[in-house]
């Protein structure tokens, strides 16, 4: 079974890119992706700036409850106070403070899981391209398998099992994640396995540890950082999707998913608690792919990503 | 071509095999189906009993052999919520998401087959540089929020459609342009980069030449042309679509098989849970299965490399 997903679209999309096209658009539109790039970098700092920052930053404690003050809007509404910027939630706890610390959770979560899983998927990625034959088999079949599940499925079936919790949370979404990169990486060591100084490497009598990694990864470490970027944002919104579920990081711990949940049964009367987590999301994976997209321009703008 | 079919049919096979280890792996090495059954507080006698009584002490391949052919029969168990087959509830449960995912596709396409062919045809215009805009934005996009969003604004403010439910048309509306907002980014990126290929091939310089309308040359000559990429990219990308389709289930309360793993899942009903992660990872299969021949019929040179 062939799998081609995001890889088949961007080895298209460099294929566009080749073709001949006015040279000044397409620089211009460089530019316009750099542009961006750099409002991107800006935004995710003020992201991970206030969610370190979040004790200092946050006007309120994010579990402190406050019932007399219960779904209140945010300030510019009706009835809206400016103690409370962005209104309160169900029980209510201010709702900027919670949206400050929730970021916290996304942005660990998202980060630790994407470190294993690259870490995994980039070791048997490079042991299946440079190995071959049946270990290459082995490897790529149980690609074929993990990437048959949709990753939400995968995750779903994990967490059945192991019961809903931060550190589980980081497992599967870890685990689970790996076959992406291992699948780009072993085509692109495929082919550098081919070129002369692997080739002398081997010739000098190197171990295969030593042209591994020192010759060939070094080789990937742009794709790799692309890729990882990309994969923040990825795993940000599938947290966030378990979360909302209730199957993730569990109340009162502040996390945008399961305050998208919980503000989900108030959207009726009170539609700030489900809309702003929400969109502290959608503003956190949107920087990160942009970044991610001009790093990738940056690094090598024909890059198979 | 038949040989090109058997050797499809065999990995299919393999992957096949490959599900059915994992979703036991996940059962049985990383939970403990005891453990999951028996209440909390249950005594150690109690989980010996079960243990025996589940056949865990069997050794594992005996087990797994176990598991494989009652499955192969459609016996997945019975629900340890509602004592009925697992089977059986998954399956009544299917016809919903298969017409949810069509729907999604269908609103995906309808949105993503204009915009692309478009954007390719006025490259870096200002009209190319806000679709890409758009699909950026669309890629970073929670969809479940973006369902919530919708309801707040159709259901509840303009009260013009139904928040959740299933039924008639107005029902699919929601549901269907949320699903399809999470696959149009990738399709119409697909679509532009297709378009933008074949607008350079020598074939469509020889159709201008002729002295046929533009028109004529983009809709007979590129579109179709393009069409194959995007149909082959489309169909392996049926696992994605599914796994939007269970996202978008859980936010509309859609009576599919995505909203049953959830309730199982909160309910501990692991059967249930089993077979339904099968079952659709089977569905995934097949897909791609038929997807690889309608292609391999389409450009006889996939069948030969």
């Amino acid at each position: 079974m062939k799998t081609v997903s995001a890889g088949g679209e961007a080895v298209l999309e460099a294929r566009a890119t080749a073709a001949p096209a006015p040279a000044s658009g397409v620089a211009l539109r460089r530019l316009w992706r750099f542009k961006w790039g750099a409002v991107a970098v800006f935004v995710m700092l003020l992201v991970v700036g206030s969610a370190v920052l979040a004790p200092w930053l946050a006007p309120y404690s994010p579990i402190t409850v406050d019932i007399q003050h219960r779904l209140g809007p945010p300030a510019w509404m009706d009835g809206g106070t400016r103690a409370h910027v962005l209104g309160t939630d169900q029980i209510g706890r201010d709702l900027l403070s919670r949206v400050i610390y929730g970021g916290r959770v996304s942005l660990v979560i998202g980060t630790v899981a994407v470190l294993i899983s690259s870490t995994i998927g980039v070791l048997l990625g490079l042991a299946a391209g440079y190995f071959a034959g049946r270990v290459d088999w082995t490897i790529m079949t149980v690609i074929n398998v993990m990437l048959t599940f949709p990753f939400v499925l995968l995750a779903l079936a994990v967490i059945a099992v192991l019961g809903p919790s931060l550190i589980n949370m980081i497992i599967v979404l870890g685990v689970a994640d790996w076959p992406l990169y291992a699948r780009v990486i072993r085509a692109e060591t495929l082919t550098i396995r081919e070129r002369e100084f692997v080739l002398a490497g081997r010739a000098l009598g190197m171990s295969h540890l030593r042209i591994v990694f020192r010759q060939i990864l070094p080789n990937l470490v742009s794709v790799i950082v692309v890729i990882a970027t990309l994969q923040v944002a990825r795993v940000i919104i599938l947290e966030s999707f378990l979360s909302f579920l209730g199957l993730g990081v569990q109340p009162p711990t502040p996390a945008w998913g399961n305050m998208l949940g919980e503000g989900r049964v108030y959207m009726l009367n009170s539609w700030w608690i489900a809309t702003f987590p929400g969109l502290a999301i959608f503003v956190t994976t949107l920087a990160i792919n942009l970044m991610g997209n001009a790093l990738r321009d940056w690094l090598d703008p024909h890059m198979k990503v | 071509m038949k040989g090109y079919a058997l050797r499809q049919l065999f990995q299919l096979a393999v992957v096949v095999v490959g599900i059915s280890m994992l979703v036991f792996a996940i059962l049985h090495v990383i939970g403990d189906p005891v453990l999951l059954l028996l209440p909390q507080n249950a005594g150690k006698e109690e989980y010996e009993r079960y243990h025996k009584l589940l056949g865990l002490d069997k050794p594992v391949y005996v087990q797994y052999w176990k598991f494989a052919s009652r499955a192969l029969q459609g016996d997945f168990g019975k629900s340890w919520y509602t004592d009925t087959p697992a089977f059986r509830l998954v399956i009544e449960r299917m016809p919903p998401t298969l017409y949810l995912t069509t729907a999604g596709l269908v609103a995906a396409l309808a949105i993503a087959l204009p915009l692309g062919v478009l954007a390719a045809l006025k490259r870096h215009s200002f009209l190319d540089n806000a679709c890409t805009m758009l699909a950026v934005a669309g890629q970073a996009m929670p969809i479940f929020w973006l369902g919530i969003m919708l309801i707040i604004v159709f259901a509840v403010r303009l009260k013009t459609l139904p928040a959740s439910g299933y039924g008639t048309w107005q029902h699919f509306l929601m549901p269907a342009f949320t699903l399809g907002a999470f696959l149009a980014p990738i399709t119409m990126r697909l679509v532009r980069s297709g378009v933008i290929e074949i607008m350079n091939m020598d074939y469509i310089r020889t159709a201008r030449a002729k002295g046929f309308a533009e028109r004529r040359v983009v809709v007979k000559h590129a579109f179709r042309n393009a069409c194959i990429p995007v149909i082959t990219v489309l169909g392996l990308q049926f696992g994605q679509l599914l796994g939007g389709a269970i996202v978008t289930e859980t936010v509309f309360a859609w009576p599919g098989v995505a909203t049953l793993v959830v309730d199982s899942i909160r309910n501990q009903d692991f059967p249930v849970v089993q077979c339904a992660v099968i079952l659709l990872a089977l569905i995934i299969v097949a897909v791609n299965f038929l997807v690889d021949m309608v292609v391999g019929l389409i450009d006889p040179r996939i069948r030969v490399g």
